[in-house]
C-alpha cells in the first residue's frame, strides 16, 4: 500500500488531463523557470509521511510527557493562567465559518466575524473604561511595545519609562521594539513589591513620551493608580496601563484613574495556556489617540438599504496602505483568540466576571493565610493582591518545586531568573480553579519540602 | 468647480495659497488633491501659535483609501485653524477653495511667495501628474 | 403558527448585538464554589481600588449564546464553505487533526514556565519543528518566536541590523521592489531603516539593472518574495544575490509565497540570508479570521549569533530552553512564540512527509496554470509565462465597459465564491490575483472559471448586474466612508 494523501484531491487523470490542456506532458515543466542552479532535486530531509490513526498516537505520545494542569494542580501565574473556560468556548471556535476564514476584507461575507470582533471590542471598553478599543493584538507584551511606540509617535518623545514591576518579558520585549524605533528605556525600582514612586517621580520629566504600569503588577500587588497618574501626566507625558482584564471584573478600570492606553492580555478569557501561546493582546485608547491605534478596529456603518452593518475601518493608516510611513508593522489580529475571549466574557456575563474575579481574590487570600503560618515560609510584601504573591522559600525555588511534582503540583515562578536581588523568592498564582483540598496540600507539600 | 481659480498661487504639494495681505496667506488644498483622495474621512492640522517651515507636514488629511502629509507651502505662524474641518471634514471635497480652507499662516518670509505657482502653472504642473 | 413576517421585512432586520438580547439575571457560567472561608473583599483590597460600577458584559443563557453565535458564523464564509483563492493569502484546507491535537491537555493545558523537564514532549515538538522548517527552506536554523508574518519580517531585519551593526558597518538601507507585500516597508521602518523602492521592469521581475544602481555601502538588505507577487519566479536570483552579496549587503526572503516551492526549490540554495514562513498560508494553520499566525524566521550560519531568546536546543536527549545568547536582538514575542500554532504546523508536515509537500507544490502550480490559461481567454493577461501557485489578471477590459474589479469581486459573492485579492500588487492596473492551492478539486476550478467567464459576458451585456452586485448577501456594499468619518467603534447603550 502507498501513502495516500487526503488533501490533495487531483487524481493522475485529472494532472493527465490539466496538462494535456497545457499543452505539456510534464509537471516539470511548469518548474522549468527555476534556474537549474537552485533546483532542488533531492528529496526534503524531513520524516516520512504518517497515517491519520499513528499521528494521532505519536502525537498523544508526545502530548502524553508533559505535565498538564488537568492532572497536576498549577500554581504557576506570572502573565498566564490556568483558568476556567466554559464548553461554549470551544465549540464556538470549532465553527470552522470562524476559523477557515481569513481577515474580513470582504465584510459582505464576514458580517459574522466583524460583528464578533465589534462586541469583543465593546467588551474590552467596557471592562477598561476607556473609548476605543482595536480587535487585538499577538500578546498583552507587544502590545505594551506598540503603546510604547504610539506614545513617542504622538507626542513627538523619545524616553519610555517603565516600572520594574512590569513582567519582565514584556521589558524585554519594550526593549527589542526600542531598539527599531531609536527609543530610550528608563526602568524604574520597586519598594514592597509595588513600583516605588519616588524614583518614579525622579524620573519622569519633559522628554518622557510615556509611563508604564502593570496592574495588577507582576508580583500581583495592585498600583496606587491614582498616584501614578499624577506623576505620569505631570509633564505631559501619556500614561499607559497593561491591566489583567479579569482583574477589572474588581478593580476599579485605569480609565477612570485617567490611564490613556491600556493593554494586556485575554488569556484569562476562554484561552488555553498552551505553553504561552496563542494569547491575544488587547489596545484601548482614549478618544483622542483613537486615530493613532495600531492594528485592525472594526466600525459600524450601514448598507445601500440602511441595514446595519460592520466594516475594517481607519484603515489608511495601517502598513498596507501607508508603507515606510507606518509606524507600526501589524497586519493580522489575534481574530480566533479574541473571538474566544468575547465568547467568554458572554458566558460569564455581568455577574460571572465579577464573581469569578472574586473567587481569585478569596482564595488568594486563604493560600496566603496559610502560608503565612508556615515555619520557614514567609510573606514578603503587604501590599494588597489580586491573584498572585510573593513567598520566600527556606530552599531554592527549583529545588521546593521538584519535591511539590511528587505530588502532582506544579509550584510557583522562581524569581530569582529575572530578580537577582529575589533569590529564594517564588510568585504564587491561584485561580478560581484551585480548590481548597490542592491550596491546602501545597501547603503541606511546602512544609515538607522545607528541609533537604 | 473649476479645477483652479486664477488669482491663488499654488505648491508643487497641491496646496493652494490667497494673499489675505502683506504679512498673512490662506492655506488649503486644491480641488485636483482632493479629486485625487477621494472622499476625506480625517484632517489632522496644527496648532494655533505653531510654527512651519516651507515644504514641512503641517499635518495630515486622511481618505478611505491613503493618508496624505499636508506641506505648508510658506513658512511663518499659524494663526487660524479652520476648526470647522475637525467634525467635517468633507468640506474640503465640497469646496477645497472655500469652506474646505485650513489654516491662515503669518508669513516668516514674503519672497517665499515667489516661488510658489500661477494658476496656469499649476493647471499644467497637475495636468501632467494625472 | 406561521411566520407571517413577509421575507423582505425579514431581511431588513438587522442581527442583533449580543449586548441588545442581555436581560439582567441570566447566566451561561458555572463557576466552582467557593471551598475557602470567605473574607470582606474590602479587608483585602482597599474600597478605593475597587470599581463602583460592574462593567456592562451581556446577560445571557448559554442556549442564546449559542444561537447568537451560530447566527454570526452562518454570517461568515470560510474555507469550509467555499472556494477561497485569494492570492498571496494561501487558503488552503485546515486539516480537523490539527485541530484536535492541539487541544489535547498535554500541549494546550501547560504553562510556559513549567521546569523543562516536565515540558520534553513539547520543546521536542518545537526541536523537530525547527529542524524541519530548516531543511525545507535550506537554512541552518530557525526560531519559532514570532507570532505573524509581519513579525518574521522585522525580526529578521532586527537581525540583519544586528549582523551588520556587529561587523562595525553602518548600513541602514532596505531594497524593496514595487511589487513587494506593503508590510516590507512598515517592517523596515520600525526596526530603523530605511526603504528604498526598486521597479520591477516590463516583464515583471526584479530590475537588475536598477538593482545594481542602488546597492551600495549603505545597503543593509534586500527583501524578496519568491515567487514574487506576480506568482513569477524571479529567474535572476542568482545574479541578484551577487549583486547584493558582493554590496555586503544580506537576502531577505518573504515566505509569503512558499507554496510554490515545496521540495523544488529552497530559498538557502537561492543565496538567500533570513527567510520568514507563514505557517498559516503554507503549512494549514488555520487564518482564524486573521490570527492567530505563527511567522517561524530561518537563517544563515553567520546570523545564528543574533537569533532571539530563547532557542530550543537538544543536550544530551533533554530538550532545552537556551536563553544564553549574548549576541541575540534580544526577545521578540512573550514566552516560545505562537505554540498552540506551531502545533498545527508540525502534525501537518508529519501527516505530509517530503513527497506529500512536493505534490503539495506541484499541484498549487499545476491548478493555478490552467486556471490562468482557461481565463486569459476573457481576461487580460499582464504577463504571459508559466506562473508558479497564483497569477494576476487585469480587469481593463472590463473597466472599458464601466465594470470595475470591484464591481467583478463582489459579483462572485453572488456565487458563493470569497473573491480573489484585488488592486494588488499596486504596479497592476484593476488587478485581480488569483490563488487557488492544492487542497480544490478540478471540478471546483471549473466552476469558478464558468462564473468568471460569465461575469465577463455580463460586463459586455449586462454591466449593471456586476455594479450592483451583490444581491444574494445578507447585507449590501457598506458605507466605507461613513464609518470613517464618524467612527462607530463600540456598542453603547442607548437610554
Amino acid at each position: 500500500m502507498t501513502v495516500k494523501y487526503r488533501y490533495l484531491p487531483t487524481t493522475k487523470t485529472d494532472r493527465k488531463d490539466m496538462l494535456a490542456d497545457l499543452g505539456i506532458s510534464d509537471i516539470s515543466e511548469l518548474f522549468s523557470d527555476i534556474p537549474e542552479k537552485v533546483r532542488f532535486k533531492g528529496e526534503l530531509q524531513i520524516p516520512e509521511a504518517i497515517p491519520e490513526a499513528d499521528l494521532t498516537r505519536h502525537m498523544g505520545r508526545m502530548a502524553g510527557e508533559n505535565v498538564n494542569a488537568l492532572d497536576y494542580a498549577c500554581f504557576l501565574g506570572a502573565g498566564t493562567y490556568d483558568h476556567y473556560i466554559p464548553s461554549v468556548v470551544n465549540h464556538v471556535i470549532s465553527r470552522s465559518e470562524f476559523y477557515t476564514a481569513y481577515t474580513p476584507y470582504q465584510p459582505e461575507i464576514s458580517q459574522g466575524e466583524l460583528q464578533a470582533i465589534f462586541e469583543f471590542q465593546t467588551m474590552i471598553c467596557e471592562l477598561t473604561g476607556m473609548d476605543v478599543a482595536n480587535s487585538s493584538m499577538y500578546d498583552g507584551a507587544t502590545a505594551l511595545a506598540e503603546a510604547a511606540a504610539m506614545t513617542a509617535a504622538k507626542t513627538k518623545r523619545k524616553k519610555i519609562v517603565v516600572s520594574r514591576a512590569v513582567h519582565p518579558e514584556a521589558r524585554s520585549i519594550l526593549l527589542t521594539y526600542a531598539k527599531g524605533h531609536g527609543l530610550e528605556v528608563i526602568e524604574v525600582g520597586c519598594q514592597n513589591g509595588l513600583t516605588d514612586l519616588a524614583a518614579l517621580a525622579a524620573a519622569v520629566d519633559e522628554q518622557t513620551a510615556s509611563v508604564l504600569v502593570q496592574y495588577p503588577n507582576f508580583f500581583g500587588s495592585v498600583e496606587d493608580l491614582s498616584a501614578v497618574e499624577q506623576i505620569a501626566h505631570k509633564h505631559k507625558g501619556l500614561f499607559v496601563v497593561s491591566a489583567n482584564p479579569l482583574a477589572l471584573g474588581l478593580l476599579k478600570e485605569p480609565g477612570a484613574y485617567g490611564a490613556d492606553v491600556v493593554v494586556g492580555d485575554a488569556q484569562p478569557f476562554g484561552i488555553p495556556m498552551a505553553f504561552g501561546g496563542p494569547h491575544c493582546g488587547y489596545f484601548a485608547v482614549k478618544k483622542e489617540l483613537m486615530r493613532q491605534i495600531p492594528g485592525r478596529i472594526v466600525g459600524q456603518t450601514q448598507d445601500e438599504s440602511g441595514r446595519r452593518g460592520f466594516v475594517l475601518t481607519l484603515q489608511a493608516r495601517e502598513q498596507h496602505i501607508r508603507r515606510e510611513k507606518a509606524s507600526s508593522n501589524i497586519c493580522s489580529n489575534q481574530a480566533l483568540n479574541a473571538l474566544a475571549a468575547a465568547v467568554s466574557m458572554t458566558a460569564l456575563g455581568k455577574q460571572g466576571v465579577q464573581e469569578m474575579a472574586l473567587l481569585n481574590v478569596q482564595k488568594t487570600q486563604y493560600a496566603k493565610q496559610q502560608l503565612a503560618q508556615l515555619d520557614g515560609y514567609e510573606i514578603v510584601y503587604d501590599s494588597p493582591v489580586f491573584n498572585e504573591f510573593v513567598i520566600k522559600t527556606p530552599r531554592p525555588v527549583g529545588d521546593i518545586n521538584k519535591a511539590l511534582l511528587q505530588d502532582h503540583i506544579i509550584g510557583g515562578l522562581d524569581l530569582s531568573r529575572d530578580y537577582a536581588e529575589l533569590n529564594q523568592h517564588m510568585l504564587i498564582a491561584v485561580t478560581e480553579l484551585r480548590t481548597k483540598e490542592e491550596i491546602d496540600r501545597l501547603v503541606k507539600g511546602l512544609e515538607g519540602a522545607r528541609h533537604a | 468647480m473649476s479645477q483652479v481659480q486664477a488669482e491663488l498661487k499654488y505648491s508643487k504639494e497641491h496646496e493652494w495659497v490667497e494673499v489675505l495681505d502683506n504679512e498673512r496667506v490662506r492655506v488649503g488644498i486644491t480641488q485636483f488633491a482632493q479629486e485625487q483622495l477621494g472622499d476625506i474621512v480625517f484632517i489632522e492640522l496644527p496648532e494655533q501659535g505653531a510654527t512651519v517651515k516651507v515644504n514641512e507636514s503641517m499635518g495630515t488629511v486622511e481618505s478611505v483609501k491613503a493618508v496624505s502629509d499636508i506641506y505648508s507651502p510658506v513658512s511663518g505662524e499659524i494663526v487660524e485653524v479652520n476648526g470647522e474641518l475637525e467634525e467635517a471634514p468633507e468640506a474640503i471635497n465640497g469646496d477645497a477653495y472655500g469652506a474646505g480652507w485650513m489654516v491662515v499662516i503669518k508669513l516668516a518670509d514674503a519672497a517665499e511667495l515667489d516661488e510658489l505657482m500661477t494658476a496656469e502653472q499649476y493647471e499644467a504642473f497637475s495636468k501632467e501628474e494625472e | 403558527m406561521l411566520n407571517t413576517i413577509p421575507k423582505a421585512e425579514q431581511q431588513q432586520k438587522d442581527k442583533a448585538l449580543i449586548f441588545e438580547m442581555s436581560k439582567p439575571g441570566r447566566v451561561s457560567y458555572s463557576l466552582p464554589v467557593c471551598d475557602v472561608p470567605e473574607v470582606e473583599v474590602t479587608s483585602i483590597i482597599p474600597s478605593d481600588f475597587l470599581r463602583e460600577a460592574p462593567a456592562e458584559l451581556p446577560e445571557v443563557s448559554e442556549l442564546q449564546l449559542m444561537r447568537h453565535y451560530t447566527e454570526l458564523s452562518k454570517r461568515n464564509h470560510g474555507v469550509d464553505s467555499g472556494f477561497y483563492p485569494l492570492g498571496s493569502c494561501t487558503m488552503k484546507y485546515n486539516p480537523k487533526i490539527n485541530e484536535d491535537v492541539a487541544r489535547y491537555p498535554g500541549f494546550a493545558r501547560i504553562h510556559p514556565y513549567q521546569p523543562e523537564e516536565t515540558v520534553q514532549g513539547a520543546l521536542q515538538l518545537m526541536y523537530e519543528l525547527q529542524e524541519d522548517l530548516a531543511a525545507i527552506t535550506g537554512m541552518d536554523a530557525v526560531t519559532l518566536q514570532s507570532a505573524a508574518g509581519a513579525q518574521g519580517e522585522w525580526t529578521g531585519l532586527m537581525m540583519i541590523r544586528a549582523y551588520h551593526e556587529s561587523r562595525g558597518e553602518k548600513r541602514t538601507k532596505v531594497i524593496v521592489p514595487d511589487s513587494a507585500h506593503g508590510t516590507n516597508p512598515a517592517s523596515a521602518s520600525v526596526a530603523g531603516l530605511e526603504t528604498i523602492t526598486v521597479a520591477s521592469d516590463a516583464n515583471g521581475f526584479v530590475d537588475v539593472e536598477a538593482l545594481r544602481q542602488v546597492v551600495g555601502p549603505d545597503t543593509a538588505a534586500l527583501m524578496l518574495t519568491n515567487p514574487n507577487t506576480l506568482g513569477l519566479f524571479e529567474k535572476g536570483i542568482v545574479e541578484i544575490a551577487e549583486i547584493v552579496h558582493e554590496a555586503g549587503g544580506l537576502l531577505y526572503y518573504d515566505g509569503a509565497n512558499a507554496n510554490a516551492i515545496l521540495g523544488k526549490a529552497r530559498p538557502g540554495d537561492m543565496g538567500f540570508d533570513v527567510v520568514h514562513l507563514n505557517l498559516h498560508k503554507t503549512f494549514t494553520t488555520p487564518h482564524g479570521g486573521g490570527g492567530p499566525g505563527s511567522g517561524p524566521v530561518g537563517v544563515k550560519k553567520e546570523l545564528l549569533p543574533f537569533l532571539p531568546k530563547p532557542m530550543v536546543i537538544k543536550e544530551d536527549d533533554m530538550y532545552r530552553l537556551d536563553f544564553d545568547r549574548p549576541q541575540s536582538i534580544g526577545r521578540v514575542k512573550a514566552y516560545y512564540g505562537n505554540f498552540g500554532i506551531n502545533v498545527r504546523a508540525y502534525t501537518y508536515i508529519r501527516t505530509m512527509g517530503p513527497e506529500g509537500l512536493r505534490l503539495v507544490s506541484e499541484n498549487a502550480v499545476l491548478n493555478a496554470n490552467y486556471m490562468m490559461r482557461k481565463l486569459a481567454k476573457h481576461y487580460d493577461l499582464p504577463f504571459d509565462y508559466v506562473c508558479k501557485h497564483e497569477f494576476v489578471l487585469s480587469g481593463k477590459r472590463q473597466k472599458k465597459q464601466g465594470v470595475r474589479t470591484l464591481d467583478i469581486a463582489k459579483r462572485l459573492l453572488d456565487f458563493g465564491y470569497h473573491p480573489p485579492t484585488i488592486y494588488f500588487p499596486l504596479i497592476v492596473e484593476e488587478c485581480l490575483m488569483i490563488e487557488p492551492t492544492e487542497t480544490e478539486s478540478k471540478e471546483t476550478l471549473d466552476e469558478f472559471i464558468e462564473a468568471m467567464i460569465q461575469i465577463a459576458q455580463e460586463a459586455e451585456v449586462t454591466p449593471e448586474i456586476v455594479q450592483e452586485a451583490p444581491h444574494h448577501t445578507v447585507v449590501s456594499r457598506l458605507d466605507e466612508v461613513l464609518a470613517a468619518r464618524k467612527p462607530v467603534l463600540r456598542y453603547t447603550k442607548s437610554e
